[in-house]
């Protein structure tokens, strides 16, 4: 059967019909969408970990009980779970174990750009990348089968492009019957890593990599087209698909097993052209792996190192190095230069709660300093993580001064203080982000006695990556209710004193419990609680502005709220997107008091 | 079977993405190969969003080159005005009347173009240009978030699929309680592009 699904939605759709029995993962673009389309799926277990790093180890129990486990993140979500990836790597699995790891060159919706290819070498694991959505569903078959022959784990691969395109998927598979029934048995020598045990598994992960080596040189899904054979293009990932597209008439040579490449294959391919190629995105990962093999070969000497590739940067690439010639398109007609059209950056929705406190950070911590300057007395440093008030960044909120990797917040605040900067940092996270990797960080300043101000951010859902459960939601991956941590308890349990929790909306609330926090010589915690704005079920009646009263000082614009433009001098809220009294921001900043409830 | 490259750009919130998704599947359920991608800014709603619909014989990337565009559906004036240069000769603008003003033209450096501020600039780069009463229609079939059928039945006009090609696999896709007003808008959409084409598209 035919089916149009997203790389994402094929990955699943594989590791399902593969037989997978146990799914976990943290949220985090491009691969949100493969656990939310297994947790649809029957017969198996899927669960949103609290990060990257405990997803994997519960994976690695799943296996080393006997069955398909299937753990997928973003590529700096492999970052966080790189302990137990190495650690899984020594040990081997039962059942078959396949990290699906989703990098982001581009950086489309992340904090860095990295190539995860290096972790497969690095962690001496099998690697397999596909090139579409068919691939993708099927090479999860062959992960899984290739994880329990070899006694490993196998990274799958994938890239926003892949993760996100919707390909056409001949769906020509079951879900696998004949799997092994969940059991432990027990072996020291394998699960214990004291030095002695993990000596000996240095030895089987080096044996392991030369049989990987003689197998994938008949892997069926390395594909080689030979056509002219002035130039040969060896390729993978959505790279392939650009070679194609380009290099119409040249020979191909598709590469789907990324670690370790089969060298023989190379090779003869190799040798049946005249000039060699790599089109890769990113680092030259192949490029160097064929270059160690006496070959030679190109590619990052045209082809950008830096984001992501499409048709038109390696055609433009290729015709500048001489190897295709250029394009005789039919002449376009001469353009008037382009107008400067308004940009749109991305920014907080109507009705956010992230954008009161944000709004209070600004006014209160920077009065005036810009980029480069030294802070006055009375200002503070706001060090903030990864989620949608990262986007606080932009004018007109442009509250934040860090923004690094998840967690970091609370770290980089009690470093700050430690450092004996003179001004006082606050942190401010989100509820998921602190669940996932906040929390260690501030049972660390309770520990060293920090007098960080942490704000946690608390909408109540994982919104940036689309609305998932965390532990504070108290909902499950599958919609079901499950126990749910409180943060205000969690955060009382590790030793903080001053926990205050605000409404999210309450500009004044909000300014007096910084402005007491501030002056506390201990640690605090603001918990400011209010609902995602897109997921708000009663919203109010939209808000209004009254013309006459309006003196155009547009102090309203300073909250950044998009429902909210200038016609004819005067404020005005588009009806359509206000959520009205369930946010009220706007009315609080009016020193006119001139938006209120619209009585229509 | 002629190739099929269309750009779908709008701002989020807008039914891009269920537009282009069901483009992407008519295609496939009448014999072509397809790919279609995205590309959304971070926020989740107010940002740029583009979709790319490729239907062919046989597609490799899921990205439309720079000028190879056949038509442009723009759900948005202002995104239509900053993708124009990605139509290729001959290829076709199909805008809504949809302004969403973003932030940075509120505050006021670079003001949001007019309508025939915005028509200069796809003039540089194609002929036919079409301005659609998506609103209206919309409105008009009773379901105002129907803008992105009215702007597919426009576009059907051009293509050689039977509008049944079309309403068959949408009516799969859509939600019971919007399925009648959105085919009505879809086939409305269509009606409106007949009298107004002046030369028929790949």
């Amino acid at each position: 059967m035919k089916q149009l699904l997203s790389g994402n939605e094929a990955i699943a759709l594989g590791a399902y019909h593969a037989g997978v029995a146990v799914a976990t993962a943290y949220p985090g673009t491009p691969s949100t969408e493969i656990l939310q389309s297994i947790a649809r799926m029957d017969g198996l277990y899927a669960e949103w970990a609290i990060n990257e790093k405990v997803a994997l180890e519960v994976g690695m129990g799943a296996a080393y009980g006997g069955v398909r486990t299937l753990v997928s993140m973003k590529h700096v979500g492999l970052n966080v779970a790189a302990d137990p990836f190495f650690a899984v790597s020594t040990t081997g699995t039962i059942g078959g174990l396949v990290i699906v790891s989703c990098d982001d060159p581009g950086e489309h919706s992340s904090q860095g750009e990295q190539d995860n290819r290096h972790f497969a070498k690095i962690g001496k694991v099998p690697m397999l990348e596909p090139t579409d959505s068919q691939e993708a569903y099927d090479l999860m078959g062959w992960a899984f089968d290739i994880s329990e022959e070899f006694d490993t784990p196998v990274l799958l691969r994938s890239t926003t492009r892949i993760c996100h395109c919707k390909t056409v998927v001949n769906v020509n598979k079951e879900r696998k019957s004949d799997l092994r029934q969940p059991g432990f048995q027990r072996s020291p020598a394998k699960y214990v890593m004291v030095p002695s045990n993990a000596r000996v598994r240095r030895h089987a992960m080096e044996e392991r990599i030369v049989k990987l080596r003689a197998y994938v040189e008949d892997f069926p899904l390395n594909e080689m087209v030979l056509a002219d054979r002035k130039l040969g293009v060896i390729s993978n990932g959505i790279a392939y698909q650009y070679a194609r597209e380009v290099f119409k008439d040249a020979s191909h040579l598709k590469l789907t097993t990324i670690y370790p490449i089969p060298a023989n294959l190379i090779r003869r391919f190799a040798q049946e052209v005249d000039r060699l190629i790599v089109i890769e995105e990113l680092d030259p990962f192949l490029e160097e792996e064929i270059r160690c093999l006496g070959i030679q070969v190109t590619g990052k000497d045209f082809i950008p190192i830096i984001g992501e590739l499409n048709a038109e940067i390696v055609e433009n690439a290729a015709v500048e190095a001489g190897i295709l010639p250029a394009p005789s398109k039919p002449s376009l007609r001469p353009k008037a230069p382009a107008p400067q059209l308004p940009a749109r950056r991305p920014q907080l929705c109507a009705g956010c709660p992230h954008v009161a406190t944000e709004y209070v950070l600004r006014k209160l911590g920077f009065s005036g300093t810009g980029s480069g300057k030294e802070l006055k007395k009375g200002e503070f440093i706001v060090t903030s993580d990864i989620g949608c008030y990262t986007l606080g960044v932009y004018p007109p909120l442009a509250a934040l001064d860090t923004c690094a990797c998840m967690g970091a917040s609370i770290g980089q605040a009690l470093g700050l203080e430690k450092a004996g900067v003179p001004n006082k940092a606050i942190a401010v996270l989100g509820d998921s982000t602190f669940m996932h990797s906040g929390i260690t960080g501030l049972i660390n300043v309770v520990y060293n006695q920090g007098n960080t101000t942490v704000i946690i951010l608390d909408n109540g859902t994982t919104a940036m990556t689309g609305h998932q459960g965390h532990p504070g939601t108290g909902i499950s991956v599958t919609g079901k209710k499950t126990q749910q941590v409180k943060l205000e308890k969690l955060v009382e349990g590790i030793g903080i004193k001053d926990v205050t929790v605000v409404d999210a909306f309450d500009l004044k609330a909000i300014e007096s419990t910084i402005k007491r926090c501030l002056d506390n010589d201990e640690p605090s915690v603001i918990i400011a609680r209010g609902p995602c704005s897109l997921t708000v079920k009663t919203r109010g009646a939209p808000f209004e502005v009254d013309a006459d009263e309006c003196i155009s000082c547009y102090d309203c614009l300073d909250i950044g709220c998009p429902a909210i433009s200038i016609s004819e001098d005067k404020a005005v809220i588009d009806s359509g997107m206000c959520l009205g009294s369930a946010c009220g921001v706007c009315a609080q900043v009016c020193p006119q008091e001139a938006i209120s409830e619209s009585r229509k | 079977m002629n190739d099929v490259n269309v750009l779908m750009v709008g701002v989020g919130g807008h039914g891009v993405i269920l537009a282009s998704d069901g483009m992407a599947e008519i295609g496939m359920n009448n014999g072509y190969d397809v790919k279609k991608t995205d590309s959304l800014g971070m926020a989740q709603r107010g940002g740029s969003v583009v979709s790319h619909v490729r239907w062919g014989k046989h597609v490799y990337s899921p990205m439309i080159e720079k000028g190879e565009v056949d038509f442009l559906l723009g759900f948005e004036q202002l995104e239509a005005a900053r993708w124009a240069s990605h139509l290729r000769p001959g290829g076709v603008a199909i805008v809504a009347d949809v302004v969403v003003i973003p932030i940075s033209a509120i505050d006021g450096k670079i003001p949001y173009p007019s309508w025939d501020e915005i028509k200069v600039t796809l003039a540089e780069y194609i002929d036919q240009i079409y301005l659609i009463p998506a609103t209206r229609i919309a409105e008009e079939v009773g379901n105002p978030r129907a803008v992105n059928m009215v702007m597919l039945g426009f576009l059907s006009a051009f293509l050689a699929l039977k509008p049944e090609a079309w309403t068959d696999t949408m009516r799969l896709r859509l939600p019971p309680k919007f399925r009648d007003s959105s085919i009505e808008a879809f086939i409305k959409g269509a009606d409106e592009a007949k009298p107004m084409i002046s030369v028929k598209g790949p």
